[in-house]
């Protein structure tokens, strides 16, 4: 019964996060003890965080690249926009006005991510990242263009006001729930089994079709979302902030905070953002170059040490848990961990596949370490 | 009628870039996002050159041993150790050294576009169009390198020893083809090729900035992907067909805003209906 105490604390922990910060800032809010530049701040670590996760939700457990996310953030933000302004006109709470534009500006982004994923039935790897790719920039350019959205000068929202991080904490503490809901259930893992081998997750039955675009429009709905707080934010909403560039900057939160871990995602969204909104008031003019080298350095310096196989024994060897685990004088328990049927943010595969399956093929050498064997 | 040629010079200059992506993605099997920056790099190194002597000529040469010596430095820092990771992980660290090249030149340069000027060729006028020379020179050019390479390709040793490797490289490996010395060649050639592209951009736009290279790279490799991925021939097509497209696009009123949206939406639907491409091999999955 210990594991199963574990994993619930460790269920509960991402949740813990956001709804301590999420009272703390509201009691501070109430007492007028927040200034209003850390509201803002609590306002876009909101989106930040929700971007993050549901792009974790495609990269980490779904192991697809997407650099459109930004693209469906977009579309969130501008027909959030939108329907605030059609909604505003008969319904006079303006909350109520943000919620249903918040849920109807997920549900079109959520649509166009179904037709993203539709390539996605036929594409992967690096394919379905430059389509991605490609899907954000026309969707940015359509936007610029549209007669109706303001154009180049952007687009002019009403923007809620500083209480704006209380819905934007209360969205994230929903988004979790669906998401650790998603990943711990029997549908989780057969997405994580597609990651980490797709033919074999698809001779096992698993409809690899459905699952990836199931993951595509999930995600594409949050950032929907996370694009309608935004537009809320800050006005006006301007074509060029939806770049390329700014989903490269949600890839450099999830890859930062661990591919395929959610409270990871959250604590490195939090983290960059407030990074960000640091260097922005502090960093003028070219200076700010030193922001993107920061993020060049971070993601290529994680994945380099994360993934070269030449590194395999160095991870093994300073792997924080087995580290942790010699601290307290603790055996890793076998028993334990085998029963990872619960863990929710890290889910691994219990037989490596790619091993088992050139057993004849190769020599035992090779077997026991792949990467040594092929050269 | 310009506006064809127009096409059909940006096009050249897209399938320079497109063949650079596609040897290495033949070859290494990986998308080299820092491609359009290694452009980027070679504009900044016909600028240095140029404003230190003088010569176009010097700074032609300057920018294909910095492009090409900075692409080598490249796939052994940053893709080397990755060879047998993830593609994924790949693919991230590559979008880091695009970044990092960005911001590298930034901080050295400044953000805002500056003039270069290489070669001023001047107009011709054949009845009633005008005709940029330098558009006919980089035609012409980019002809003469694409064939040379298709040459070099199909009947130098080394050459085929990159087909090899492209085709099956465990088998090239038990061949005695030195497999890491045709790729960091590979990454060579085609890093001198963005040098090439670089002064043809400088030919038709004489400016450059840290992100000049982001968006023809972005281009250049749909371009890449439209003709089949691996392919050269394929990239040659793919390349000009866009810049034909694009400049068509540019001319019609109606359509000019909307021409980035018109070339994506073609990526889309060409892999939607063809998944590899135009010229694209298909390749058959093992376990």
């Amino acid at each position: 019964m210990a594991s199963r105490k574990n994993i619930k604390f460790k269920y509960y922990v991402s949740y813990l996060i956001v709804a301590v910060a999420l009272i703390l800032f509201t009691v501070l809010q109430l007492t007028g003890g927040l200034k209003r530049s850390t509201a803002n701040l609590l306002a876009e670590i909101g989106y930040s965080v929700i971007l993050a996760v549901s792009l974790n939700l495609v990269v980490g457990f779904l192991g697809e690249l997407s650099l459109g996310h930004a693209g469906f953030m977009c579309i969130g933000a501008y027909l959030g926009t939108l329907f605030m302004k059609v909604f505003s006109g008969f319904i006079p709470s303006q909350l109520v006005c943000l919620i249903i534009s918040m849920i109807l500006g997920g549900l079109c982004a959520a649509f166009f991510g179904f037709i993203v994923g539709l390539p996605a039935l036929r594409l992967k790897g690096d394919y379905l990242a430059i389509v991605t790719l490609a899907f954000g920039e026309i969707v940015r350019n359509l936007f610029k263009n549209l007669p109706w959205f303001g154009g180049a000068m952007g687009y002019t929202s009403k923007g809620y006001g500083s209480t704006l991080f209380i819905i934007a904490f209360v969205a994230i503490l929903v988004m979790l729930f669906a998401v650790q809901n998603l990943v711990r259930s029997k549908h989780g893992r057969a997405i994580t089994a597609i990651r980490d081998n797709e033919i074999a997750a698809r001779a096992t039955g698993i409809n690899v079709t459905y699952y990836k675009l199931i993951v595509f429009v999930i995600a594409a709905f949050f950032a929907g979302v996370a694009g309608v707080i935004y537009a809320n934010y800050t006005t006006p909403i301007l074509y060029s902030f939806f770049s390329y560039n700014y989903s490269i900057e949600i890839l450099v939160m999830v890859v930062l905070g661990s591919m395929g871990s959610i409270t990871g995602s959250i604590l490195a969204a939090s983290f960059l953002t407030c990074v960000n909104f640091y260097l922005k008031t502090h960093l003028s003019g070219d200076m700010a170059a030193l922001k993107y080298l920061v993020y060049a350095l971070i993601l290529m310096i994680v994945v380099i040490f994360g993934n070269a196989p030449a590194l395999r024994s160095f991870r093994e060897k300073y792997n924080p848990k087995v580290l942790f685990a010699k601290f307290f004088k603790k055996k890793p328990n076998p028993a334990a961990e085998r029963n990872d049927a619960g863990s929710w943010d890290r889910i691994p595969t219990k037989i490596k596949m790619d091993e088992l399956l050139t057993v004849d093929v190769k020599s035992n050498e090779s077997v026991q370490d792949p990467d040594k064997g092929e050269k | 009628m310009s506006t064809l040629i127009d096409g059909l010079s940006l096009g050249s200059i897209y399938a320079l870039i497109a063949l650079g992506y596609t040897m290495v993605y033949g070859i290494a099997k990986m998308l080299n996002f820092a491609h359009g920056d290694i452009i980027m790099v070679g504009t900044y190194a016909i600028l240095t050159t140029m404003a230190l002597c003088g010569f176009p000529a010097v700074a032609i040469v300057m920018a294909v041993i910095v492009c090409t010596i900075l692409g080598i430095v490249v796939e052994k820092v940053a893709y080397k150790p990755l060879r047998g990771a993830s593609p994924l992980a790949v693919l991230i660290t590559a979008i880091g050294v695009s970044y990092l090249l960005q911001s590298i030149a930034q901080l050295i340069y400044g953000a805002k576009p500056q003039p270069v000027t290489l070669i001023n060729f001047g107009h011709v006028t054949f009845g009633s169009t005008t005709l940029n020379i330098s558009t006919l020179v980089t035609l012409g050019v980019a002809a003469v390198i694409m064939a040379g390479l298709t040459v070099f390709i199909k009947k130098t040793k080394t050459g085929r020893a990159m087909l090899a490797v492209s085709e099956d490289r465990g088998a090239a490996e038990l061949m005695g083809i030195p497999v890491n010395k045709v790729i960091t060649l590979t990454f060579g050639i085609g890093s001198a090729l963005a040098a090439a592209a670089s002064v043809f951009y400088l030919l038709q736009i004489p400016a450059t900035s840290p992100t000049v290279g982001s968006l023809p790279g972005i281009k250049a490799f749909t371009a890449a992907v439209i003709g089949g991925i691996g392919s050269i021939p394929g990239a040659m097509i793919g390349g000009i067909l866009l810049g034909v497209i694009e400049k068509v696009c540019m001319s019609i009123p109606a359509l000019n805003p909307y021409t980035t949206a018109i070339e994506f939406s073609l990526l889309i639907v060409i892999l939607l209906v063809k998944p590899t491409g135009l010229l694209g091999k298909k390749r058959r999955e093992k376990v």
